[in-house]
């Protein structure tokens, strides 16, 4: 199944091995790229439904949207955006590890991003359990106080909805995180998957922008 | 389109169907040919599933009363044949069986760029074809395929969630071969196949592709909404929670309107490379052709809103709905006419795949027409939900689709299989299912226009002899279908070996043994001239 | 056996403007269908394999395509503006028209006159007069479809929408529901009866002809303002001061988050279930929700009672005057919010 002789006639310094399908390692990294990419276009898509839905919602009920906001918890929100852009950070160093063929510091910037994107589940996890706790979770339990406006238990459908997606994707990346680390801990030449960190990394950015896009939308409505 | 290197003869042996026989090497193959088998046999399975649906209710529909099964059976039967044809057949249908085949072959590689992402999209499609086929043996549901809420979010008692979760399954099937379908297209073209080289079949892939990836995510996250809304009582659709049902109309038609190009445009790529080859022309307006495509799949992201010109959207978005969806009926009216066109003096033969493109193209005409009366807005208010719109878009998926599906399969079988079908028999059946499809589906333009809503299990007694004669006519489609079922299976072992190239076609595809090798080319071709290179005067 | 129809009746003012559009557009189809087929076959004659016609020909340019699909696409585009202003009319409802409202349920209409008379899958109507239906569901979304006069309109929950057409010709005629609504939507049919002037006088005086209907005396708006005790907020001398509702209706009013809206239906049924959500400039948002304890109907005899003439004073001030000190707040009886 591996490299029909082809990858060997291109120069290259990196022994990465080409599938069979492809020419050479340019066009696996070419096709690679652009697969993940267009991978996250559906993925702005699929959030996109949710996005439509808070546009439509808070225009019809934007007083309902403004006093609800005012229920989450400003200072956990902002200390997991902290966590999220840090991970970001130490992604982009795993993945110029890995282009270098670093193993260990490569392993090492993995395992922190994915110590900071557990920090983060677990601060969602307490958010939502004191939510529950307020029956602001929505669904039949859900209490919405004597003077709330209309829209204020629409606003925490989406905040369910919206950030429980975004988690769902944190855990996946977390999951695939962790096969990587063991993949790579196996593995002599961590040159041979870059690939996979650098596509990875794209995913993780683009998880990161998810939330700084509902951030604001949530947490930061009308606070001046 | 001229190769410099034209593959040696192969012996059969080394063809993709004859490396292995285990179906350990069919269930776990990575090679887009066998995989493209795999979803073959599939969607066949699953088409006679929604067939079937379909004739019982017919059956019932041949009197006013209610005589062959009960109202909440015949709810069930029509999701089901919704359901099953839409998902599980229409839209995988010529992408997942003709292009996962052909498209590494057209274009000169040895496979798609994610040969193993296009195994794991069979076995995702098949996961969520287990889930709905399970909700249907529990008990079915009744909402219809469109899943309109507050019915199929809090009223109705039916296996809404398995199917929907098996609905929602079957899109990451869809995204898989899209992706990978886009992937291969801009990344592996062999040496000197620029893009106004490619065979109009890929361009009409590519187009399709894009819907696919980006129109699918919608649905799957609509359907999410549905399930939070069941299982944990949100109230994202239910207005006595304060939503509103209509925005599930418009997050669905986003994706659904797009999705009818995903099951034609394919379809017009087959009938542009059938009629360019059995015309012995290069196809009319080429450029035009190709780009046609492109626009259709734009443009249909724009017109969701003419299913909702009676919902109460306003009286402004629906006339700008309205002129987009009369925008959009441009390119497909260009590709009519350039097909017709590509006739003109041409040397014309009457193999079956040639009968299904000219029975294409007046079916889709019509259906394409009728869908400007949709399109008109005081006109769609008297139809909207009538027998109208079912003659309409049927004309379009099966007049149009399952015929270019059933020209694709006969035009490609030698290619598939190496074997040749019996001609005599496919021009009989490629007849008996263009009459049997006219009579069934034409009477319910005038049914439509009487006034009888679809989705009714029972009707007013005036109705009667329209309904009669289309149950008449679906039966003579039924077994035009069953025709080519049959003898295709007896050509697997009685048919005349295929040669490699039977229909003298221009195409690399045609260029490698008939079946191929697993690897397709032995070397890589190098293309310098574009495709239908054909020589009108021989 | 063959005496089947295969064109609908023509009985309202809309119905035959929509067949006009209608027939345009097939003859529009009827030319292009020809056209294609026509040359499909003649070229697939004179071109097949073998015949003897000369294959010479110029390369063309792509110019073809404009000479074709310009023309094609300006009668299209016409099409759209004719359509276009059809619907437009369809929409625009008339000043003043006989009011009906639609409640639409699983799986029957209820039609309820503006006198309070109620009828269930049955509608009279008098010829020649304009007829405005304001439609809600109190399930899931329904679709009131009259194929004789050519109108439709999906019949949601928790909104009115509206539609309305002048019958034209006397005669009884289907009424279905068009949009799928669950087990029995294909019995959810009903009749309309359009019947001459005199005929109708009739009905509505007597009650025979409707024999097997229900037709019921029920409270009207004003007994409901009464029931309710509406008016001991909603008047100038009420315990509590709210707007007053006398000459209110079609006035365009400022709420106090500074918008303003129009007292139309959809307000005043707002106003009744949600009361919070849209409260006038200068008043105290102290009006309980009456979800729960209205029904639509009664609603709809509120709105039809504010939208006559407001509030008739003659009967608010015959009224018993009320003695119970919380009725006046309401505050008692205040239904769960939803």
């Amino acid at each position: 199944m591996r490299d029909q002789g082809k990858a060997a006639a291109v120069a290259s310094d990196l022994p990465i091995p080409v599938a069979h399908q492809f020419d050479d390692a340019r066009q696996q990294h070419e096709a690679a790229a652009m697969g993940m990419w267009i991978f996250l276009a559906t993925e702005i898509l699929f959030f996109g439904g949710l996005f439509t839905g808070y546009a439509v919602y808070r225009a019809v009920e934007p007083q309902g949207f403004h006093e609800a906001s005012r229920h989450l918890d400003l200072l956990l929100g902002t200390l997991n955006t902290g966590l999220l852009l840090t991970s970001s950070l130490t992604m982009a160093l795993a993945v110029h590890s890995a282009e270098n063929g670093l193993r260990r510091p490569t392993i090492g910037w993995l395992l922190t991003t994915s110590m900071l994107g557990l920090g983060f589940l677990a601060i969602k996890g307490y958010e939502y359990a004191h939510k529950v706790h307020e029956h602001l979770w929505p669904g039949p339990h859900f209490v919405a106080p004597p003077d709330a406006s209309r829209g204020f238990e629409q606003f925490f459908v989406l905040y369910v909805s919206m950030t429980g997606l975004h988690a769902i994707h944190m855990a996946a990346g977390l999951l695939v995180m962790w096969v990587m680390v063991i993949i790579l801990w196996r593995s002599r030449h961590v040159a041979r998957h870059s690939n996979f960190v650098e596509m990875f990394g794209l995913y993780w950015h683009f998880v990161d922008i998810v939330w700084i896009f509902l951030f604001p939308l949530l947490y930061l409505i009308d606070r001046s | 389109m001229s190769v410099v290197s034209p593959a040696p003869p192969l012996r059969l042996k080394e063809s993709y169907l004859s490396v292995s026989f285990t179906i350990r090497s069919w269930l776990l193959s990575t090679d887009h040919k066998r995989i493209g088998i795999l979803y073959l046999l599939s969607i066949t399975a699953l088409f006679l599933f929604g067939g079937a649906a379909a004739v019982a209710m017919r059956v019932e529909l041949m009197t006013p009363q209610a005589d062959v099964v009960r109202a909440e059976v015949y709810n069930r039967m029509f999701t089901v044949h919704g359901v099953i044809m839409v998902w599980f057949f229409l839209i995988p249908s010529i992408p997942a069986v003709l292009g996962n085949f052909l498209i590494p072959l057209m274009i000169g590689a040895r496979d798609l760029a994610f040969p193993k992402l296009n195994l794991a999209s069979w076995y995702v499609f098949m996961a969520g074809a287990a889930f709905t086929l399970w909700a249907i043996v529990r008990g079915g549901v009744d909402t219809g395929w469109t899943f309109y809420t507050p019915y199929s979010s809090t009223y109705s008692n039916s296996y809404v969630m398995l199917t929907a979760t098996g609905i929602f399954i079957t899109g990451f099937s869809s995204i898989f071969t899209g992706l990978n379908f886009i992937v291969t297209i801009h990344t592996m073209r062999a040496p000197g196949l620029q893009w106004f080289r490619l065979p109009l079949f890929v361009w009409s892939l590519y187009a399709t592709s894009l819907i696919l990836v980006l129109a699918t995510p919608v649905l799957a996250i609509s359907l999410g909404l549905i399930a939070l809304e069941r299982l944990f009582g949100f109230g994202i659709y239910d207005p006595n929670k304060g939503g509103d049902p209509l925005l599930f109309q418009h997050l669905f038609w986003f994706y659904s309107h797009p999705a009818v190009y995903i099951m034609i445009l394919p379809g017009m790529g087959v009938v542009s490379e059938t009629i360019a080859c059995f015309s012995r022309k290069a196809v009319f307006g080429y450029k035009v052709v190709a780009m046609s495509s492109l626009a259709i799949a734009v443009l249909g992201f724009l017109v969701w809103g003419h299913h909702m010109f009676v919902s109460g959207q306003s009286t402004y978005a629906g006339l700008v709905f309205s002129l987009l969806s009369f925008l959009v009926a441009i390119p497909s009216a260009i590709k009519t006419f350039n097909w017709t066109a590509t006739l003109y003096k041409g040397q014309i033969t009457f193999a079956t795949p040639m009968l299904y493109a000219l029975g294409f193209i007046g079916l889709f005409t019509i259906g394409g027409l009728t869908g400007l009366v949709l399109a008109s807005l005081a006109v769609d208010v008297h139809v909207h939900d009538t027998y109208f719109v079912v003659a309409h878009f049927h004309y379009i998926m099966v007049g149009g689709m399952v015929m270019a599906y059933l020209g694709g399969i006969h035009f490609w079988w030698p290619k598939m299989t190496g074997r040749m079908y019996p001609e005599g028999w496919a021009r009989f059946s490629a007849i008996l299912v263009f009459v049997g499809f006219n009579l069934t589906f034409f009477p319910q333009f005038l049914l439509g226009y009487l006034g009888m809503p679809r989705r009714y299990h029972t009707y007013p007694a005036e109705f009667q002899v329209l309904n009669v004669m289309s149950t008449a006519g679906a039966s003579i489609l039924g077994v035009g279908y069953l025709f080519p079922l049959t003898y295709l299976l007896w050509s697997l072992r009685y048919g005349p070996r295929a040669e490699s190239n039977p229909w003298n076609a221009t195409g690399l595809e045609w260029q490698t043994p008939s079946p191929p090798p697993t690897y397709n080319f032995k070397e890589t071709p190098v293309v310098t001239e574009g495709p239908y290179h054909y020589e009108t005067g021989e | 056996m063959w005496d089947f129809p295969l064109f609908p009746e023509s009985a309202s003012n809309l119905a035959g403007r929509v067949d006009a559009v209608y027939f345009a557009l097939v003859l529009f189809m009827a030319v292009i269908i020809a056209l294609v087929c026509f040359l499909v076959v003649f070229f697939s004659v004179r071109y097949r394999k073998g015949s003897r016609h000369n294959r010479a020909m110029k390369p063309a340019s792509a110019l073809v395509e404009l000479v074709w699909s310009i023309p094609l696409f300006t009668v299209a585009l016409g099409i759209f503006t004719w359509a276009g202003k059809v619907y437009f009319d369809m929409r625009t409802m008339p000043d003043s028209a006989l009011q009906i409202y639609v409640f639409a349920k699983q799986w029957m209409w209820k039609f309820e006159h503006a006198d309070g008379r109620r009828e269930i899958n049955d509608l009279h109507l008098p010829v020649g007069e304009a007829v405005r239906l304001t439609m809600t569901s109190e399930d899931v979304i329904h679709s009131l479809y009259i194929p004789a006069f050519r109108v439709k309109m999906d019949v949601l929950p928790d909104t009115y929408h509206e539609q309305w057409f002048t019958p034209t010709r006397v005669g009884t005629y289907h009424l279905f529901c068009a949009e799928y609504c669950g087990t029995e939507h294909s019995q959810m049919r009903g009749r309309v009866i359009v019947m001459s002037r005199g005929d109708y006088q009739e009905w509505l005086a007597g009650r025979g002809i409707a024999a097997g209907n229900e037709v019921l005396g029920e409270m009207t708006g004003a007994d409901l303002l009464d029931h309710f005790r509406c008016l001991t907020c909603h008047e100038a001398g009420g315990a509590i001061q709210a707007p007053s509702l006398t000459g209110i209706w079609g006035r365009r009013v400022p709420l106090s988050d500074g918008t303003s809206v129009i007292v139309d239906e959809q307000y005043v049924r707002e106003s009744i279930l949600e009361p919070q959500a849209k409260v006038v400039a200068g008043y105290p948002p102290v009006m309980p929700t009456y979800r729960g304890q209205i029904s639509e109907s009664q609603i709809s005899q509120l709105i039809e009672f504010i939208r006559k003439s407001g509030v008739n004073r003659a009967t608010a001030e015959t009224s018993p005057a009320p003695v119970d000190g919380n009725v006046g707040g309401g505050q008692s009886d205040t239904g769960e919010r939803k």
